[in-house]
């Protein structure tokens, strides 16, 4: 990495020992560098208090324990020869995750509502990295959830793809979901912008986007019109690969391929309009 | 040396001009102080200085680098602190300013050293590691001084920095406000409605009100400029700024204000 001191302060003031990228893999560099600086930040705060990832257990245990144990009895949603409980797992998986992360926008606010985000947006980090920093750390505290959620599907008796190489395409595919809904949510809250409005609007779009989509019965179930939406829902396809990899013999419907390039293009559009908007939060 | 300049800078919110046509230079190394009532347009100026907000017309130059051309520069040029708190309580000092460190491209073996030297300068040294929710609100802000200038830069922007503080709490962020102007040579653009805080800091005030520079001098000229017997800053503001009883800005300013003086208080 090549990097030339900075020549522009003016007045014998130029803080000499900081180095400006100005090469584009430099730049490369300086926003991988920034992006991770952003993600650190929320890391740091999770190390100081962790209660958060112990309170996002409950709902995701809430489901499975509940509506799981009800709906497996019953026996009335066709699953193809899969458990009710096993085809359940990786909606629930994807569900709470989405639940957590569509609420993100509030943190944003909140940071507006201190000063914190003013204090990033003079500084010389790209917007792009601001966001999609938070974005990942959305994804970082979603693995939370993950955990937890293969620690019920143990006690509960669900076979899972223990395979080194599904894990990890099941913690990407979690990752990747979370910086997608987190990053919607940040859009929401650049645009309205006060808490009041935002928690409206939240609970609006979180029950469409669950019920919309494969997480608890599969899409054939429903009429044709949900069908098209659900079809447009990326919660669709992020249950459709944790389906397919946390499930011994899981397959998708959509294809492996097709699920994580519909999450990884969608976060990278909405990152795109969530740098463009996020400096809109402050004014 | 001129530092910052600006030409007609104005700024529009619908039919309402915050910003009115201000012409302005600042010298280097000054303290300049913006003074106005609440809502006269001194945080929007200050906004637009910073590059948080595009003018609707007019524009200025902040160490030789132009607002709208240039924002990504003057970024690198600029410290700002906040009329609201901009530390993260729920990380330690320290650890606020290691962050910033890397958003502002210092390089990894200088991070600690200039992290660790900050903190001395600003005093705060033994409560490095302390979360900042158990700082008070002097501590607070001289923490944010530390962070705004970790980079070193040329030119400090400090909106209302002493908001919410008592007054030994306000005497000891003046005396680093001053030791960063006489010590480093930082040109410093405050606003404040604080006279005290105007006549004990700024070699150079100007009086904004309803968008518009009315008045623009040295506290000692300025208050020449009234008459009467020993004119106080204070009295050249009512002389200037005075004139209704009106002003006090806007609920969003006014609730921004009082949630800062509550949360350093």
């Amino acid at each position: 990495m090549r990097l030339q001191k900075e020549d522009a302060l003016p007045g014998g003031l130029a803080d000499s020992s900081i180095l400006v990228p100005t090469n584009p893999f430099a730049m490369v560099a300086a926003f991988v560098r920034k992006t991770l600086a952003i993600t650190e930040l929320e890391v740091r705060k999770l190390r100081h208090d962790p209660t958060e990832l112990i309170t996002r257990a409950i709902q995701p245990a809430l489901w499975l324990l509940l509506f799981g144990a009800v709906f497996a009895r019953a026996r009335i949603i066709p699953t193809g020869g899969v458990p009710y409980l096993d085809f359940m797992a990786p909606g629930i998986l994807g569900q709470s995750a989405l639940f957590v992360s569509i609420f993100y926008g509030v943190a944003v606010i909140w940071e507006r509502d201190m000063g914190i985000t003013s204090k990033f947006l003079v500084s010389p980090t790209p917007r792009s990295a601001i966001v999609l920093g938070k974005a990942l750390s959305a994804g970082i505290r979603s693995l939370s959830q993950a955990v937890i959620i293969y620690l019920l599907a143990l006690v509960l008796g669900v076979k899972l793809n223990w395979h080194p190489l599904a894990l990890a395409g099941v913690l990407l595919v979690v990752v990747l979901g979370a910086e997608l809904f987190s990053t919607f949510s940040l859009i929401i809250a650049c645009l309205v912008k006060t808490r009041e409005r935002f928690m409206g609007i939240g609970q609006i779009l979180t029950m469409p986007l669950f019920f919309a989509s494969n997480a608890i019965y599969p899409i054939s179930l429903m009429p044709g019109w949900l069908q098209a939406i659900s079809h447009l829902n990326p919660l669709s396809y992020q249950v459709d690969a944790l389906r397919a990899l946390m499930l011994p013999n899981g397959v998708s419907n959509f294809g492996l391929a097709v699920d994580i390039c519909v999450l990884l293009g969608a976060t990278v559009v909405l990152v795109l309009i969530g740098a463009r908007l996020y400096p809109r939060v402050v004014i | 040396m001129t530092i910052l300049q600006t030409q007609a800078l104005t700024r529009k919110f619908g039919q309402t001009t915050a910003v009115d046509a201000m012409t302005i230079s600042v010298e280097r190394g000054e303290v300049f102080g913006l003074l106005g009532p609440n809502g006269a347009g001194k945080t929007t100026a200050i906004k637009m200085l910073i590059t948080l907000l595009p003018p609707t017309s007019g524009t200025a130059q902040v160490a030789g680098f132009d607002i709208n051309r240039n924002a990504g520069k003057v970024r690198r040029v600029i410290g700002y602190v906040p009329q609201m708190i901009s530390v993260d309580p729920s990380l330690s000092g320290y650890e606020n300013l290691l962050i910033i460190a890397k958003l502002y491209d210092i390089p990894r073996h200088e991070r600690g050293p200039r992290v660790s030297e900050a903190l001395a300068l600003v005093d705060l040294t033994d409560e490095a590691a302390k979360l900042v929710r158990q700082y008070s609100g002097g501590m607070i802000r001289r923490l944010e001084i530390a962070q705004s200038t970790l980079h070193r830069p040329p030119v400090l922007f400090l909106d209302e920095p002493t908001v919410g503080l008592d007054p030994i709490a306000r005497q000891a962020v003046w005396k680093h406000i001053e030791r960063l102007r006489g010590d480093f040579g930082i040109t410093i653009f405050l606003t404040t409605h604080n006279m005290e805080e105007a006549e004990s800091l700024c070699s150079r005030v100007a009086i904004m009100h309803r968008g518009k520079i009315v008045i623009d001098d040295s506290p000692e000229r300025l208050k020449a400029s009234i008459g009467g017997h020993q004119p106080t800053l204070g009295d050249v503001f009512v002389y200037y700024a005075g004139d209704t009883l009106d002003s006090g800005g806007s609920y969003r300013e006014t609730s921004k204000g009082r949630r800062a003086a509550r949360r350093l208080g």
